[in-house]
């Protein structure tokens, strides 16, 4: 590519900012809101006429402790269960779609495709008629189970674009060299695979983080629901008041893992995504 | 140390296509053996049926007189070497080379390891480089580093997928050097695929050349540039290769686009009593007619012809002389021309003259051609009917007499 020349990297800047303003605005907004107190909050201004800490105290500490406490282990405890095994079985099933010929391969990409188009919605009642019945309603395995059929299929096909740059031979070579098809799947494939397994591993994590509709009609108690559930339940002070400033605390707080989790992988992440532009 | 016995070996792929069509070959311990054809022979197949990464549909894959098919290719003990080298990125040229060892690390304690890969690295070169990945090497690195690693094992035999076809024309007549002192060093029994028939011809104590999934001639490569059995081999073998010119006997001359020729009597006896036959002559075979020494003048013919266009190369010249193409040979040379992956046989005789010639395209000239070694074949199936079994047969026997004479004085 050639270089850019100083106008079009001026426009370019322009372009990065607006998007970043658009993108950004709505959560500056929600974080000054999270430190205005209750009066605060009607007043149209942007800016909280005396910052307090008031909210935050409210969530972890004071009257929504019991709400929002046990939803952040849950939203943690699920999302991360769930995570974990749709990357595991997403890497197996990538593998084995990228690499052997067997019936109903195509079977299986498409499903795995209707499933990820299919309304959620849709499947949350006849969800919630079955789990009463067995019993997996408001449990965590209750949630992880509908959330690896979010997951799991976008893991698959994630993961198998990319065992499929991974060159044959290099395959062969290991087995020529003298490795168990699982030797030169653990030391040679997954290995090469680690950037995208990251990826993966945190495009599933959001999707189960930040889902709301399973969360709010699969739990009822704090033994299982999750933050975007939990806060739908917040209250305010009296009935006259609305939650508005816990509800921006919590919602900044739950963005906190994602973005430490973005800056951690970063490297991968941007590696994993930009494999398949630059060969070699 | 291994011999390799191909029985009969067939390659039917699901989709009904054959690619190795029942091919038998004998591979000697410490032999050097090259399979070559054009693009789709079935030669790449072939190696990899031997390694274990295809399939055998039938026929039977020895080694040292085990039957192998079965056997997966972890326990071949072969060692083979990609055409785009398969070196895994994410571990150092150490690492890359050490790997074969270090899958069974329960036999072969670390020091040896260090040892082994320590003294295949210095072999190839490699030492100030064990540190690098493979991304950051150059593509001659990247090659030696997978031969590192394919002789660190100590395998029964090496099989090279035309090992050197990435690489650029100097780096390639390097490499081939290093691939042929390191076999001769080693003395391990090699299989080496490629279409470069120069690699064929210099690496190859033996050369086996194929052609649609089918054997042609297995045989040391100055039999096969001297006493090719068929058409094929005789075009396929050779740079640039054999003109083929339709011709008639006439009394005691063979008739041909260029002119009467006058031919040794074995050429006519082995037209015998055929109308037609086509003229196999190699370029170096004809001279400018003022540079020929008198001492040969009598084993030849001359004729005179104008050529299209000379090329100076410095160590000679080639003149290009077009002709009238033949139709009732033109079937068989487009099918020729097909099996050697081109699309049409010109109807051009190239010939190789002195590099002081004066001779120039469109000027009129008087060539000289030695008869001694030229080949008539059949318009029918293409058989060499000239060859000279047992002149060919002395010429593989003295290959095999070098041959060990090479690998005592390479291990001294």
């Amino acid at each position: 590519m050639n270089a850019l020349t100083g106008r079009q990297k001026l426009a370019w800047a322009v372009v990065a900012i607006v998007i970043l303003l658009y993108t950004l605005w709505p959560i500056f907004s929600i974080l000054t809101t999270s430190f205005k107190a209750p009066s605060d909050i009607g007043t149209g201004k942007f800016w909280p006429s005396t910052w307090t800490g008031e909210n935050y105290q409210t969530i972890f500490a004071g009257s929504a402790k019991d709400l929002f406490l046990p939803a952040l282990r849950n939203s943690i405890g699920i999302s991360l269960i769930s995570t974990v095994i749709a990357v595991v079985l997403a890497t197996f099933a990538a593998y084995a779609i990228a690499r052997l010929d067997f019936l109903g391969k195509r079977l299986v990409l498409n499903t795995a495709l209707a499933v990820s188009i299919f309304p959620i919605i849709s499947l949350t009642t006849p969800l919630f008629n079955l789990w009463r019945q067995i019993g997996l309603y408001d449990t965590w395995v209750g949630l992880i189970i509908p959330y690896l059929s979010l997951t799991l299929p976008i893991a698959i096909y994630t993961l198998a674009a990319y065992f499929q740059q991974i060159p044959w031979d290099l395959e062969r070579a290991a087995q020529v060299d003298g490795a168990t098809t699982w030797q030169a799947f653990t030391k040679v494939i997954v290995p090469l695979a680690a950037p995208g397994v990251f990826t993966t591993a945190i495009i599933a994590f959001f999707i189960a983080w930040n889902d709301f509709v399973y969360g709010i009609s699969l739990t009822s108690t704090s033994v299982a629901r999750p933050v975007p559930a939990a806060l739908a339940f917040f209250t305010g002070a009296s009935q006259f008041e609305d939650p508005t400033g816990a509800i921006s605390a919590a919602a900044i707080v739950v963005t906190i893992p994602i973005i430490i989790l973005v800056l951690l992988f970063q490297r991968q992440i941007v590696s994993g995504l930009t494999q398949g532009a630059v060969k070699g | 140390m291994a011999q390799i016995t191909l029985n009969n070996l067939v390659k039917t792929y699901d989709d009904g296509f054959t690619a190795v069509k029942g091919i038998s070959l004998d591979i000697a311990d410490g032999e050097f053996m090259i399979l070559v054809g054009p693009s789709g022979c079935g030669k790449s197949t072939l190696l990899r049926m031997i390694v274990g990464l295809e399939d055998i549909t039938s026929g039977d894959l020895t080694i040292d007189g085990k039957r192998v098919n079965e056997i997966p290719p972890r326990d071949r003990n072969l060692s083979m070497v990609f055409q785009n080298y398969a070196l895994y990125p994410h571990l150092t040229v150490y690492e890359n080379i050490a790997f074969p060892l270090r899958l069974n690390r329960s036999k072969i304690d670390k020091e040896e390891i260090d040892r082994r890969v320590r003294e295949a690295s210095d072999m190839l070169d490699l030492r100030e480089h064990l540190d690098r990945k493979p991304a950051n090497l150059s593509g001659g690195q990247r090659q030696r580093v997978a031969m590192g690693r394919a002789i660190v094992r100590q395998a029964d035999a090496f099989l090279f997928d035309e090992p050197l076809s990435n690489l650029d024309a100097k780096l390639r007549g390097q490499m081939r050097t290093q691939i042929a002192q390191l076999q001769r060093r080693l003395r391990t029994t090699a299989v080496y695929v490629t279409h470069d028939q120069t690699e064929a011809m210099t690496l190859g104590d033996r050369v086996a050349v194929l052609k649609k999934g089918t054997l042609q001639q297995v045989a040391s490569p100055r039999e096969l540039y001297e006493q090719p059995v068929n058409l094929f081999v005789a075009g396929f073998i050779g740079s640039p290769s054999m003109n083929f010119l339709p011709a008639k006997v006439q009394g005691d001359k063979l008739a041909t686009p260029i002119g009467l020729l006058a031919v040794p009597d074995k050429v006519l006896k082995a037209a015998g009593s055929r109308d037609h036959v086509i003229l196999g002559v190699r370029p170096e075979f004809f001279e400018d007619d003022d540079f020929v020494d008198d001492s040969v003048r009598a084993h030849g013919t001359t004729f005179e012809a104008t050529p299209r266009h000379t090329e100076w190369l410095g160590n000679e010249q080639y003149a290009y002389i077009d002709y009238e193409p033949d139709p009732s040979t033109k079937q068989l040379m487009d099918e020729l021309a097909r099996d050697l992956d081109q699309d049409e046989m010109p109807s051009t005789v190239v010939v190789t003259i002195d590099s002081g010639s004066r001779m120039r395209g469109g000027k009129p000239g008087k060539f000289w051609l030695d008869t001694r070694l030229v080949h008539v074949f059949d318009t029918a199936d293409g058989s060499n009917l000239t060859r000279d079994a047992e002149a060919g047969a002395e010429l593989t026997a003295l290959a095999e007499e070098e041959r060990e004479s090479e690998i005592s004085a390479a291990n001294g």
